[in-house]
């Protein structure tokens, strides 16, 4: 039986290496048919921030991959309401990551789901497995 | 119990190393079981055996590596990220054409896919990090 995985992250995208080698783990982790989610708290909500170009301090733009996750199955990303205000960000402010539902001839729809700390305190305490970066 | 232990910080810069090492210790000594350590981002650096800490001081790797020879621990490095910091056994080294390798007694080099696994088959997966 498939046992549910959430990959937190709460790290911001640049600065350290935990969030491009978080997506690193999710990315094989798709491979062995688990249920995956991803959920971004604290300075992690920035990783799926829209127009990232860290190229002037010398770092690849990552960002992009995010959008791929829906090809490798990977369709729910919880953000957190509350970390999204206490940095001055809301919903609009985040990458528009869809994914093609193939029951519902695949059509697009949104993979981010914004929801309170309650509601992500609930979905955490339903996983059988939780890596934090 | 049956557990997997993934480690995610360096040695000595971070006490999650030494935290991760006294679980096991504990929860070897209760009879549970380790199915896996696993080593990521600069946890990786736990599994070098070049390290020579003052005398004075705990030897993390070497107690790592004492660990698994007791118990027949399956200590695993994770090899993208220690591509990226410099860890290599022999058959890597060699791989990538380099004249020298520093992982340490007990540890091996291996995928992403072994964490997964581990949380697979384990009773409870626990992660030492920032």
């Amino acid at each position: 039986m498939a046992k549910k995985f959430m990959y937190l992250n709460r790290k911001a995208p640049y600065g350290t290496v935990y969030a491009l080698e978080s997506l690193e783990v999710v990315l094989i982790a798709a491979a062995f048919e688990q249920e995956v989610s991803l959920a971004f708290l604290d300075d992690g909500v920035y990783q799926i921030a829209k127009g990232q170009n860290p190229k002037a301090v010398g770092m690849k733009n990552f960002s992009p991959t995010y959008n791929a996750l829906g090809d490798y199955g990977i369709t729910k990303l919880y953000v957190e309401r509350e970390s999204l205000a206490e940095r001055g960000l809301s919903e609009e402010d985040l990458m528009p990551i869809v994914y093609e539902d193939e029951d519902d001839d695949y059509a697009e729809k949104p993979s981010v789901q914004v929801i309170s700390r309650a509601e992500m305190a609930q979905i955490m305490a339903e996983q059988d497995v939780t890596f934090s970066f | 119990m049956k557990y997997t232990i993934m480690v995610n910080e360096g040695p000595y810069q971070h006490q999650s190393s030494d935290t991760a090492l006294q679980f096991a210790r504990a929860a070897l000594e209760k009879g549970h079981e380790i199915f896996r350590v696993f080593f990521y981002h600069d946890g990786v650096n736990n599994g070098t055996r070049l390290a020579v800490p003052p005398k004075d001081d705990r030897m993390l790797q070497k107690e790592w590596s004492e660990l698994a020879e007791k118990h027949g621990l399956d200590l695993v490095i994770c090899i993208a990220a220690a591509q990226r910091r410099g860890l290599m056994d022999a058959s890597e080294a060699k791989r990538q054409g380099l004249n020298a390798d520093n992982i340490a007694a007990g540890f091996r080099i291996s995928g992403l896919g072994q964490l997964i696994e581990g949380g697979i088959e384990s009773d409870r997966t626990i992660v030492f990090g920032d």
